[in-house]
This record gives C-alpha cells, sequence and structure tokens, in this order.
C-alpha cells in the first residue's frame, strides 16, 4: 500500500462502488411505499422466511449459546484483525494461493481486472458476492472490456433487468415470478418464448443458460462468507449449486473477501456453520458448503487468488460501539424481521447493505454524513437485535451513530439547526420544572386555540397527515397531584 | 410498600389518565405512592435523536430526583427501558463514572408497572373489573428492550368482565419510534397502517398497551379512521372497578364528576 495513515483509517471513497444512495432515506422509501406491487411481494416474501427460519431455530436447544458463541468468537476477531490477517496470509501462500491487499474499492477493482486480463479472457463468471457489489467491480470489468456473468439465480435476475439488488441474500425479492418471467423473455438469449411463470421452468431456463456459461469460462470471481487464519481455508455457503461451478471450474479463481471475514480456527466453522443457515435461508445446513486451501495440484483452479478489501472498515474498527457492525455474517436476518425493510423494500437504502445492518454499516463505511439519514431509518423496535445471529445490538449502533451525525453537523457548520436548537432548549427547560410546568400550561393553551387533528406546524406536521393528536386533558398529572 | 411514582413526561403532560390510574391501582393495593416534584423527563427523546450530550443533564436530574427511593414505577416500557439501558451510556459517554454507577443503581430499582405488580408485588388479580373485548399490543420496548413477557397478559386475563382477544402480529412495531414518526412519517404511517389493520380485525372496542407513545400513536390513526376503537393504558385498565359500591369520596377524588 502506498499510503501512509495518519490519525482515523480512510473511509469508502466517493465515486465508485454501490455505498451511497442518490437520495436520502425518507424521500425513497416515500416512493417505495407507494409501489403496491413490491409491498406485496415483500411482506409476502419476507413473512416466508421469517417462518421458516423460525421453525428452525425453534429446533435448536443451544441457540442463545451458539450465538453467543458467534459474538465471542467474531469479538475476539475485531480485538486481533491485523495479526489474524497475516496469519491468513502466509497460510494462503503456503497452499499456493496469492494474497493482495486493496485499501479501498479503486485498488480492488483494478487489482481484480487486472488479474483477469492477465489470462486473456473477456469473461467472468461470478459467485454472488456482497462484497463486488459494494465495490461495484461488474461496472469495472465492463469499463475494461470484460463481461461479468453472474451465476446466482437472483442475481442473474438483477442483472438481466438491469436492475440493483434489494436484500443481502434474495437480491431479486422485490421481484415475483411474473416479472422475472418478463425479464427472461425480454433479455435472456435464446429462451423458449413459450416459457411460463412457474417456478420450475424459469429455473430450468436459468439452468440452461448458465450451463453455457460455466463450461466455457475460464476466470471466476468469488467472494467469500468465512476464511480460516490457521489453515487458509476459505469457504462459500450457497444454495443452488452455481457457487460449486464457479469454485471448481475454472482455470482462475479470484476471491474479494472484506478483511473482517477472517475467523481463527477450523472449529469456528462449527460455530458459524450452524447459525448462518438458519438464521438466512431457514435451512438446517446450506445445500452447497465449498471450501478450499490454496491450489490443489490436478483438482480445481490452479490459479488462485484472494483479495483482502478493507474499503472503509478500519474505520469501522475504530469505532469502539459501531465496531461490532463488522461481527455481520451477511444473513440477512435482521431485514428479514425489520417492519421498516418489508415496507420500503432495499432500494430506499441506497448502498447495496440495506436493512438494519446497512442503516449501521453503510454509514460507517462511507462516513456518517455520506449516509446522513440512514441511523435514522428505524423505529428502534429492536426486532434485529434479537434476531441476529451473532448477537449486533444493531438499536445502539444507531443511536450512536444519530449522535455521530448531529456532532458531525454541529462541527461543519457555523449555525446549529433548527433541530439542534430545539432539542438544547427542551432539555433546559426539562431541566427546570418551573419552566417545564410553565411549558405544559402553554402547550395545552395553544392546542385548545388549534383546531383537534390539524395540529402541529412543520416538521412536525408530518405525523399529524394520518394521526388525530389526543385531545388535551384538563390539567397535567401533577395539577392533579398537587390538588390531591 | 413506598413507591415512587416516574410519571414520564409524555403521561404528565397528555396522559394523566394512565398515571392517576398507577397511583390508584397502587393505592388500591395498599402501597403508598409518592411523586417526587423535581423529575421532569428521561431525556430519551434526546438520546435516540442523537442528542446524548443534552440528554445528561436530564439523566442527572433524574438519577437525583429518584436515588433517595427503594422502589421506582412508571407506567412506560419505553421510559424504563432507557433509564435501564440508555442513563449509565450516556453517563459514560460523558466521563462521569459517579453518575453512570448511580444510575445503574436507581436503573436496578426502577420498574415497569407490570414488572411491578407481578415480580416486586407478587400479584396477577388486582381485583380489577373492565367489562370490554380488549386486544393488548406489546410495545417494542417492553418486548424487546425490557423483556416483560407475558406479565401484562397475565394481569389482563384475571380482570373480571373482561375479553381479551389476541392481537394478530402483535410483536410487530406501530411505527412510533418518537422522531422516526415526524422523520420517517411515511414508513411510520405505512406501519401504523397495518397494526391498526390488525387491531380491526379482533373486533376489539379497546386496544391496551403499557405505553401512551404508543397509545397515542395508534390512538391517533384510529381516530382519524373514525374506527370506533379506543385506545386505554394497561394501568386504567387495572384500576378499573365495579362502578358499584365504589365509594363516592373516592370517585371524587379520581376527578369523576356525577
Amino acid at each position: 500500500m502506498s499510503e501512509t495513515f495518519l490519525g482515523m483509517p480512510a473511509t469508502a471513497p466517493r465515486g465508485v462502488g454501490h455505498l451511497r444512495g442518490d437520495e436520502p432515506f425518507p424521500v425513497a422509501a416515500r416512493r417505495s411505499l407507494a409501489d403496491a406491487q413490491l409491498r406485496r411481494n415483500l411482506g409476502h416474501a419476507t413473512a416466508t422466511i421469517r417462518a421458516k427460519s423460525a421453525a428452525v431455530i425453534g429446533e435448536v436447544p443451544d441457540w442463545q449459546e451458539l450465538r453467543e458463541a458467534g459474538r465471542a468468537i467474531k469479538t475476539d476477531v475485531m480485538a486481533r484483525l491485523p495479526e489474524l490477517l497475516e496469519q491468513l496470509e502466509a497460510a494462503v501462500t503456503a497452499a499456493g494461493g496469492t494474497v493482495h491487499w486493496a485499501a479501498d474499492a479503486v485498488e480492488a477493482n483494478r487489482i481484480v481486472t487486472d488479474l483477469v486480463r492477465a489470462t486473456g479472457s473477456d469473461r467472468v463468471m461470478k459467485v454472488k458476492s456482497m462484497a463486488t457489489q459494494e465495490i461495484g467491480l461488474n461496472e469495472a470489468l465492463e469499463a475494461a472490456g470484460i463481461e461479468p456473468v453472474e451465476t446466482d439465480l437472483a442475481e442473474l435476475i438483477v442483472q438481466l433487468g438491469r436492475d440493483k439488488p434489494s436484500h443481502i441474500l434474495v437480491p431479486a425479492i422485490h421481484r415475483n415470478r411474473a416479472e422475472i418471467r418478463e425479464i427472461f423473455l425480454r433479455e435472456m438469449p435464446g429462451v423458449d418464448p413459450a416459457l411460463t411463470d412457474e417456478p420450475a421452468i424459469l429455473a430450468a431456463a436459468a439452468r440452461r443458460h448458465l450451463r453455457r456459461t460455466f463450461l466455457s469460462t475460464r476466470v471466476a470471481v468469488s467472494g467469500a462468507n468465512f476464511a480460516v487464519a490457521e489453515t487458509g481455508t476459505l469457504a462459500v455457503v450457497e444454495s443452488e449449486g452455481n457457487g460449486r461451478m464457479c469454485l471448481t471450474l475454472p482455470d482462475t479463481l479470484i476471491t474479494v473477501m472484506g478483511i473482517e471475514k477472517v475467523i481463527p480456527t477450523w472449529t469456528d466453522l462449527e460455530v458459524f456453520l450452524q447459525l448462518l443457515p438458519r438464521a438466512s435461508t431457514g435451512e438446517r445446513m446450506n445445500p452447497y458448503t465449498s471450501m478450499w486451501t490454496g491450489v490443489t495440484p490436478g483438482d480445481g483452479p490452479q490459479d488462485f487468488h484472494l483479495v483482502l478489501l478493507d474499503n472503509g472498515r478500519s474505520a469501522v474498527l475504530a469505532d469502539e460501539v459501531g465496531r461490532q457492525a463488522l461481527h455481520c455474517i451477511r444473513c440477512s436476518a435482521c431485514l428479514n424481521v425489520c417492519p421498516v425493510y418489508e415496507r420500503t423494500g432495499g432500494h430506499a437504502y441506497g448502498s447495496v447493505y440495506p436493512g438494519p445492518i446497512g442503516a449501521v454499516l453503510s454509514p460507517q463505511l462511507t462516513g456518517v454524513e455520506d449516509n446522513a439519514s440512514l441511523p435514522y431509518a428505524s423505529s428502534l423496535c429492536g426486532a434485529c437485535f434479537d434476531a441476529c445471529p451473532v448477537m449486533i445490538d444493531i438499536p445502539s449502533i444507531l443511536v450512536h451513530l444519530r449522535a455521530q451525525h448531529t456532532a458531525a453537523h454541529r462541527s461543519e457548520h457555523r449555525l446549529p439547526s433548527a433541530e439542534a436548537v430545539t432539542m438544547a432548549a427542551a432539555a433546559y427547560t426539562m431541566d427546570h420544572p418551573p419552566l417545564y410546568e410553565a411549558a405544559q400550561r402553554a402547550s395545552r393553551v395553544t392546542r385548545f386555540a388549534g383546531r383537534r387533528g390539524a395540529g402541529l406546524p412543520p416538521p412536525l406536521s408530518g405525523w399529524t397527515i394520518g394521526r388525530d393528536l389526543p385531545q388535551p386533558p384538563p390539567q397535567t398529572f401533577r395539577e392533579w397531584w398537587a390538588q390531591r | 410498600m413506598r413507591i415512587a411514582l416516574f410519571v414520564t413526561c409524555l403521561a404528565d403532560t397528555l396522559f394523566p389518565e394512565a398515571a392517576k390510574a398507577t397511583v390508584r391501582l397502587l393505592e388500591r393495593l395498599g402501597h403508598e405512592v409518592v411523586f417526587p416534584q423535581d423529575q421532569t423527563c428521561c431525556g430519551q427523546m434526546h438520546i435516540n435523536t442523537g442528542y446524548p450530550d443534552d440528554a445528561l443533564r436530564l439523566v442527572r436530574r433524574h438519577v437525583r430526583t429518584f436515588a433517595p427511593y427503594d422502589v421506582v414505577v412508571a407506567p412506560s416500557g419505553s421510559c424504563v427501558g432507557s433509564v435501564r439501558h440508555q442513563h449509565a451510556m450516556v453517563a459514560r459517554r460523558a466521563g462521569d463514572e459517579r453518575l453512570a454507577s448511580r444510575a445503574e443503581e436507581v436503573a436496578g430499582r426502577t420498574y415497569e408497572l407490570s414488572e411491578l405488580l407481578v415480580d416486586v408485588l407478587g400479584v396477577t388479580d388486582v381485583g380489577a373489573f373492565y367489562p370490554h373485548r380488549v386486544t393488548y399490543h406489546p410495545t417494542c420496548h417492553s418486548l424487546r428492550m425490557i423483556r416483560v413477557g407475558d406479565k401484562p397478559l397475565r394481569l389482563l386475563r384475571q380482570v373480571r368482565g373482561l375479553d381479551l382477544v389476541e392481537l394478530p402480529q402483535a410483536e410487530q412495531c406501530c411505527g412510533f419510534g418518537g422522531t422516526f414518526a415526524v422523520k420517517n412519517a411515511d414508513t411510520s404511517t405505512a406501519m401504523l397502517a397495518d397494526k391498526m389493520r390488525h387491531v380491526l380485525s379482533t373486533r376489539a372496542d379497546v386496544c391496551t398497551a403499557g405505553d401512551a407513545s404508543c397509545l397515542m400513536h395508534i390512538g391517533g390513526g384510529l381516530s382519524r379512521l373514525r374506527a370506533g376503537v379506543r385506545t386505554v393504558h394497561l394501568a386504567e385498565i387495572l384500576a378499573s372497578t365495579e362502578p358499584v359500591g365504589r365509594p363516592a369520596e373516592q370517585a371524587q377524588r379520581d376527578g369523576v364528576t356525577a
């Protein structure tokens, strides 16, 4: 790395990748909320996954202990990340792989593009990967004249539909089968024009389309769910077998992995391979768990590259409260239980990481001001914390990031925001009981003067658009108490 | 038992009936209720909106006000949740370890109403009478922050005349979330719409909960729809008794006019 770090580690750079939205969450959410088909698709899909996941979690008597173990392992990893990464690098190198360090999305894209170019291939097949979505690798490859082909069914639907993923695990969750059929008919070369919207027929069409890619593409790009530092073993879990194809058939395999994915030992996998499938897809075990260690002569890719990606992660690690967002194993349980996500869908979050985990991860990776509306995109209901298989306290991080945002606003502007003035005045008033009591009386008088339900001035008027304010009581509790 | 009432600023200002009912109920059960006059607001709104520095003075005030009492009760899962899970954090953030440990002591003695009744006072039958069809919404902070579990339901099941009906998808947030309902008013309304749909599907005439804030939100929506379903705080249901034989003096004290 050419950069010398002084002070805080860098956040993910602007102008590359997909960690920032074009508009604030409330604006994007307003549009999503009006899409009745989207609401229906999401409501149905999240309720189905929730029920399936709850059933298989209920079968595990030591689920809470497993969660605790998952959290403990991840906490340990974060406490000695540099050491573990160097151990991983040594193990991968010893096993015949090559390790590259990418400080950010720009570096990672350049490394992968150069590696693909060196093979002479103008096409790569991809295993579904959040890290490569995060850095915008597909766009970078296309710009270099290399065609990336997504092989995960949902990711393929998104790619063919020139769409954006809206869920970590089920990127096309916002599409129903009728919409998928239309996309295939329009975009899939050589598709049977008699295609129906039956799931098995759609899957068969995708399989035929992908089979050609699997057999003719010499380079694959994947992400990684886990990397074992002691052995140098990489692990990818998936449900469709496309990952197995990509990880075994090509000559060259390039894996892009966020640095937080490393785990210390082989036995740590035992914990995560139990937690992940039950929390994510509601399965007892992953249909396909692929693990590989460097290069094995005569078996699988003979050229293996591991790209270790920072892209803001060191900055997250530097935050004592926020760093637990790096514990995330990308199961998306928090999305499936989130009442906000269920109604707005993933696109409203702007970043490739939507839902509760996205609301705490994206602002930390980019710096809070580049995703300032996301920490507020939650009612703090706590369903995400309960669902998280590694016990990330998402509500507390959200509150922490809100404080970071107000502090950043304070330091960047000469005048405090109207909200900050109101909050300071309210705190002062509430710290002086006589003023507080006067304010209580004043609010009653003001409310009597106004029409019921038409009540509040902006910015509070958003609330009264759909709700009536309560009738002001004739006396406050403390007035009643005083007269008792 | 001598119990200090942590009224919460919302109940004090907008929903005094919930607080008055808490007083009546505890006195009926033979306990002494005191109201520390210096209390105002626990600061949760400031903390959750991103102003922990402003909340610090309110945390300090709350701790100072309630430190002298052995048992503190609030008719709110959310405000108790803030006291238990946020006050010490705000103090530590400001580097005030002494305040943090005092806040933890106060938090350890602070109970939400159903917790106080079931866990501390050991009662589930509080002698209430409430002849209505009622559905119970477990508020997020009651359910997931302080984990009151089925305590409110155990109390409601003992209320004579009360027809308790289960709320579908009860554990889903109503969409209030304090300033969330203002900053993300559209999403909040979408959540509220589903909550109201479930409340209406129960054909209950009353929706109850342990938090005046969530009830204000759900009730505000139901009122706008002229749905004919009331929201009533759990404390008010538990404080209700048979009108027959109710001493006139008590009725007068409660502010009920003839």
